[in-house]
C-alpha cells in the first residue's frame, strides 16, 4: 500500500471512485426521488485577458458519480479575467461554506498578480460560469486549488507585463509590477492593468509549470487578511440561499414549498388521493409524482399547515432497534453499493508476533452516529425557464447536484445551472442535492420559482449522519515499551487515517463496511475522528498497562518529525511536563496526522465526585505546512476543536425502529458558550512545506486527549463517543 | 383560505403595513413578507438564537414571537443597527476580531451583544457566554465572539448612544 501521507485521488487514470474515501456513502447513494417519465458556450469571453488553467495538472479530476458533464469543462479548473476597467476576476467551481476559501485564494491571487486584494473579485460555484470542480471537500481548496490560481496569476502578471514593454518598445525583463501597476523604472513610465488590458481580447491556456512566489517571498499570503465579505456578513446583507427572495434573485414572484415527508425511515408513500387533497388545499399547489408530494403556498407557514391536511397512506417495513447498532455495523451491507471495503494493510504477520509480545491489549472502542446540524438547513431555489433549470443551492459540490438535477430529470446538463451562494456551513453534510432536485420539482409542478428550506427537524430525520463504527484493536509491546504488533479493525465508520503512524512491524489494518441502519455520509474529517479516537486511546492504554507516561511512550514509538513536532509542542505550551494528575483532575494528550496536516492536543479535565466533566483547559497544536492566512487559520483550529468536543462528549443521535428520537436542537445537545474552555492555540510555519488544507484535521485528537485526561482524573477508561453524555460512570 | 388581516409594525424606525395570518411568527413577517432577511431560521424553537432581534430593545426569539405581539413596539433587526452608513461597534468589531467563519448565525449574535452591552456596558467574559448562551455557532467560534464583543466595549461611548461613534480604520 502506499504510504500514508500520499493524499490518494488526486492524481489523474485512477479507477472511477477510486479517489474517494469509502466512507462518503452520500455521494454513492442512488436518487431521492424517481420521477415518473414524461420525459454551452462556457467561456463568453468579454474584452481584457483571460487566462485559463488547464485541468490536467490541475487535480481537481476526481472519479465518481459527479464526472457527468462535457469534456471540456472537465479539462479546466479555474480561470482568471482581467477586464477593461482593471478588475481582476477568478472563476473558481469551489464554494464558500465558513472555511474563507473565498479570502485565502484572493489572497494567493493578490499575492502572485502584484495586485492589491481588494482589486479581486471571485465567482464561486456557478456552474454556468465556472469551470468543473468535483466539490469543495477533503481539505483541497489550499493544496491544489490555490496553487493553480497563482499559476493562472502569475502568468497573467507576465503577460500584462508583455502588453507593456510592446506598448513602451521596452523589455519585458526591465519591468516590474507592484500594487496592480507595470512600471519601467528607467523611464518612469507606469500602467495600471486596466489602461494596459484596453482593446484586448487574449485568451492564454495555461498548463505545465509556472514558477511560483516561494512562501518565504509571500506578501498578501501568509497575513492575517479579514473575511473579504465580512461587512455583508455583519449587516445581514448577506444572501445565503435561503434568503433569497424575488428582488435578489430578479422574479416578479417566490412561492414557499414543502415536502410531504414519511412517518418514519425507511417508510414510503402509499398513496395520496389527489382529489381529497386537492379540496382542502384551495389556492395552494399540490405536486404529486409517484412517491413525491409537496405542496406550494405564497407563504411558508401556509405550506406546512397543508401538509397536515393531507391523508397520505404509507408502507411502513421494520426498522431494527437502536440497541442493536452495534451488532449491525459489524454485519456486511445488504447494498453491495456500499460495500466498498478497500485492502487491508498488512506487515509482518501479527498473528505470529503477536502471542510472543511480552505486553497484550485488546479493546473495543464505539463512535455514535452524529449531525453535522448546519446552522444554515438545506435550502434551495429553482426556476425554471425555457426548459431551462436553474437552482441556488446550499451545497458543497455544485457540478454534483447539477449532475443529480440532470438525471432526476431527464435533463442534458446543458439545460441546468446551479449557483452556490456563500452558505451557512456545511461540515462535509452538504454533499448531496436532495433539496434542490425537491425544489425544482415543486417549481416545475407550479410553473413558477419556489424555494424550499428544510425545517431543522428535517435536517435531523433526513439528512445524513457521521457513521457510527465499532474499531476492534489489539496490540503487542516488548518489556522496553516498544509496539510490535497493532491490529485494528474499523466497522462501518471509515478508512481515513486508518493507518497509524506509529512503528510497529507487524501489522495488520482494515476497513470493514457495515450495515448501517441510519443514512450516513461525509463529516469533517471523515472517520479520521474515530480512528484517532481508537487508536490514540489505546495507545494510552499500553502506556499506562506499561506504566509509561502516555507521552513518552508515544515519541518512543515515533519517528516521524512532523507529528513529532506537534506533540512536543502541545506539550511544551501546556506545561505537560509539569502536569501531575490528582483524584478527580486529569490530564491527557493525543496526536494525529490528515489530509497533508499534523495536530495534537492537550486536555486538562475536572471530575467532580457526581461524575459530571469540566474541561479545564485545552492546548492544540497544528502543523500545516506554510500557512496562508494565521488568523483564519488559528480560527478554523480553535472551531474544529471546540466542534469536536461535541462529538466527543455528548453529541449523538438517538435511534429506534425507524425514529429519530432527539430530531431538535432542544434535544441534540451541541457546543455552546459555556462549553468553550480557555484554549490556546500553537500555529507550526512551515514555509519549506506546501500548504496543506485545515479544515478537518484539527478535530481528530480533541477526544482521545479528553478520554486521556479522564482516566488520568477518574481510573475510568471511557472507549464509546460520546465519552460522558451524562457525565463519567463508573 | 384564510382571512388576511393588516398588522402595523414599526421596524427600523419605519413603519410597516403588512398582511399577515393571525398566528405568523415575526420571523416569517420579517423574512417573506418585509424580505429582511438578515434574521435567520435556525431551529423553529427559541433554541439557537439566529433569528434574535429587538422588540423596545429587548432580544427575544422573532421565531417563537407571534407577530401580532410585536404591534406598537419598535423592531429593531441587525439592518437597524447601521445608522447612515456607518457600523454599530459591534459590528466593526465581529469584523475586527474575524469573529464568524461561515456567517449565518453573526446577526442574531450582534444582536443579542448589543442589548448585553445596553444593559452591560463592560461585562465580563463570564458574563458574556452566560448572555449569549442561547445563541449557537456551528462553526464554534466562541472565543472569538467573545473577543469581539470585549473589543466592542472599548468603542464604549457609541453603545451608550451619544452619538460619538469611531469610523472604520
Amino acid at each position: 500500500m502506499s504510504d500514508p501521507r500520499t493524499p490518494t485521488g488526486e492524481g489523474p487514470g485512477l479507477e472511477p471512485d477510486a479517489g474517494l474515501e469509502p466512507e462518503r456513502y452520500e455521494l454513492r447513494e442512488g436518487l431521492p426521488y424517481h420521477f415518473a417519465l414524461p420525459r454551452r458556450g462556457f467561456l463568453q469571453l468579454l474584452g481584457g485577458i483571460v487566462v485559463l488553467v488547464a485541468a490536467r495538472d490541475a487535480y481537481t479530476q476526481e472519479s465518481g458519480r459527479e464526472t457527468r458533464g462535457s469534456a471540456a469543462e472537465n479539462d479546466l479548473a479555474a480561470w482568471l479575467h482581467v477586464a477593461e476597467d482593471g478588475t481582476v476576476t477568478v472563476f473558481t467551481g469551489k464554494v464558500e461554506v465558513g472555511q474563507n476559501a473565498r479570502t485565502s485564494l484572493a489572497q494567493a491571487v493578490a499575492d502572485e498578480l502584484h495586485a492589491p486584494i481588494e482589486s479581486i473579485g471571485l465567482v464561486m460555484a456557478d456552474t454556468d460560469r465556472t469551470p468543473f470542480d468535483a466539490g469543495t471537500f477533503g481539505s483541497r481548496s489550499t493544496p491544489y486549488m490555490a496553487p493553480q490560481l497563482r499559476k493562472a496569476a502569475a502568468v497573467t502578471r507576465e503577460l500584462l507585463k508583455e502588453l507593456a514593454a510592446r506598448e513602451w518598445g521596452v523589455e519585458a525583463a526591465s519591468l516590474t509590477v507592484a500594487d496592480g501597476k507595470v512600471t519601467h523604472a528607467e523611464t518612469g513610465r507606469s500602467a495600471g492593468f486596466g489602461a494596459l488590458t484596453k482593446g484586448q481580447k487574449l485568451v492564454r491556456t495555461l498548463s505545465g509549470d509556472v514558477p511560483l512566489t516561494p512562501a518565504e517571498r509571500w506578501t498578501v499570503a501568509g497575513r492575517s487578511v479579514a473575511k473579504l465579505n465580512a461587512r455583508d456578513i455583519v449587516t445581514g446583507r448577506h444572501r445565503f440561499t435561503s434568503d433569497l427572495g424575488p428582488a435578489a434573485l430578479g422574479t416578479s414572484e417566490l412561492l414557499h414549498g414543502r415536502v410531504l415527508r414519511p412517518p418514519a425511515l425507511g417508510a414510503t408513500l402509499a398513496s395520496v388521493d389527489p382529489a381529497d387533497a386537492a379540496s382542502r388545499l384551495q389556492g395552494l399547489w399540490l405536486v404529486t409524482d409517484a412517491d413525491f408530494t409537496g405542496v406550494v403556498a405564497p407563504r411558508t407557514p401556509v405550506a406546512s399547515r397543508a401538509l397536515e391536511v393531507l391523508r397520505p397512506q404509507w408502507t411502513q417495513p421494520e426498522q431494527p432497534e437502536g440497541r442493536a447498532l452495534f451488532d449491525l455495523l459489524r454485519k456486511p451491507p445488504e447494498n453491495a453499493r456500499e460495500g466498498r471495503r478497500g485492502q487491508p494493510h498488512v506487515a509482518g504477520s501479527v498473528a505470529e508476533a503477536l502471542p510472543k509480545a511480552a505486553h497484550r491489549l485488546e479493546s473495543t472502542y464505539t463512535v455514535a452516529y452524529i449531525a453535522h446540524v448546519p446552522l444554515e438547513p438545506r435550502a434551495a431555489v429553482a426556476d425554471w425557464k425555457d426548459g431551462r433549470l436553474t437552482v441556488w443551492v446550499g451545497t458543497q459540490r455544485p457540478f454534483g447536484v447539477k449532475s443529480e438535477l440532470a438525471e432526476a430529470f431527464k435533463l442534458a446538463e446543458d439545460k441546468v445551472r446551479v449557483i452556490v451562494p456563500d452558505t451557512g456551513s456545511g461540515y462535509g453534510g452538504k454533499h448531496s442535492g436532495e433539496h434542490a432536485i425537491e425544489a425544482a420539482r415543486l417549481a416545475r409542478g407550479v410553473g413558477r420559482p419556489v424555494k424550499l428550506v428544510w425545517t431543522r427537524e428535517e435536517e435531523f430525520r433526513w439528512a445524513y449522519f457521521r457513521p457510527a463504527g465499532v474499531i476492534d484493536v489489539k496490540s503487542g509491546a516488548d518489556a522496553d515499551g516498544r509496539l510490535v504488533a497493532w491490529e485494528m479493525h474499523n466497522y462501518n465508520s471509515g478508512s481515513s487515517s486508518i493507518r497509524t503512524l506509529y512503528e510497529a512491524p507487524h501489522q495488520h489494518i482494515e476497513f470493514h463496511p457495515g450495515r448501517s441502519p441510519l443514512r450516513q455520509g461525509s463529516y469533517r474529517g471523515l472517520a479520521a475522528t474515530a480512528n484517532h479516537f481508537a487508536r490514540e486511546s489505546h495507545m494510552d492504554e499500553i502506556a499506562a498497562t506499561l506504566k509509561l507516561d502516555p507521552l513518552e511512550f508515544r515519541l518512543r514509538n515515533l519517528k516521524d518529525a512532523r507529528l513529532r513536532a506537534v506533540l512536543e509542542a502541545a506539550a511544551e505550551r501546556f506545561g505537560w511536563a509539569k502536569a501531575v494528575n490528582a483524584p478527580g483532575r486529569g490530564h491527557g494528550i493525543a496526536g494525529g496526522f490528515e489530509k497533508g496536516s499534523y495536530v495534537a492536543t492537550a486536555a486538562e479535565v475536572r471530575v467532580e465526585p457526581s461524575g459530571a466533566v469540566t474541561i479545564v483547559r485545552l492546548v492544540a497544536s497544528f502543523e500545516c505546512g506554510a500557512i496562508v492566512n494565521p488568523r483564519h487559520l488559528e480560527s478554523q483550529v480553535l472551531g474544529s476543536v471546540i466542534q469536536g468536543m461535541g462529538g466527543a462528549l455528548f453529541e449523538a443521535v438517538e435511534f429506534d425502529r425507524g425514529q429519530i428520537l432527539n430530531p431538535r436542537l432542544s434535544r441534540y445537545r451541541v457546543p455552546r458558550f459555556s462549553d468553550a474552555p480557555p484554549l490556546e492555540v500553537v500555529l507550526l510555519d512551515r514555509k519549506d512545506l506546501p500548504s496543506a488544507g485545515a479544515g478537518e484535521t484539527p478535530i481528530v485528537a480533541v477526544a482521545p486527549a479528553i478520554a486521556g485526561a479522564i482516566f488520568a482524573a477518574t481510573g475510568t477508561r471511557l472507549r464509546a463517543m460520546p465519552l460522558a453524555p451524562k457525565g463519567v460512570r463508573s | 383560505m384564510e382571512s388576511v388581516p393588516f398588522l402595523n409594525l414599526n421596524v427600523n424606525g419605519a413603519r410597516r403595513r403588512v398582511e399577515t395570518d393571525p398566528d405568523d411568527s415575526l420571523l416569517l413577517v420579517l423574512r417573506e413578507v418585509l424580505d429582511l432577511t438578515g434574521t435567520k431560521y435556525g431551529c423553529g424553537e427559541g433554541q439557537c438564537g439566529a433569528c434574535t432581534v429587538l422588540l423596545d430593545g429587548k432580544p427575544v426569539r422573532s421565531c417563537l414571537t407571534p407577530a401580532a405581539s410585536a404591534a406598537g413596539k419598535a423592531v429593531t433587526t441587525i439592518e437597524g443597527l447601521e445608522e447612515n452608513g456607518r457600523l454599530h461597534p459591534l459590528q466593526e468589531a465581529f469584523i475586527e476580531a474575524d469573529a464568524m467563519q461561515c456567517g449565518y448565525c453573526t446577526p442574531g449574535m450582534i444582536v443579542e451583544a448589543a442589548a448585553l452591552l445596553k444593559r452591560t456596558p463592560n461585562p465580563r467574559p463570564d458574563e458574556i457566554a452566560r448572555a449569549m448562551e442561547g445563541h449557537v455557532c456551528r462553526c464554534c467560534v466562541y472565543p472569538r465572539i467573545v473577543e469581539a464583543i470585549q473589543k466592542a466595549t472599548a468603542k464604549g461611548p457609541a453603545l451608550r448612544g451619544n452619538g460619538a461613534r469611531r469610523t472604520r480604520p
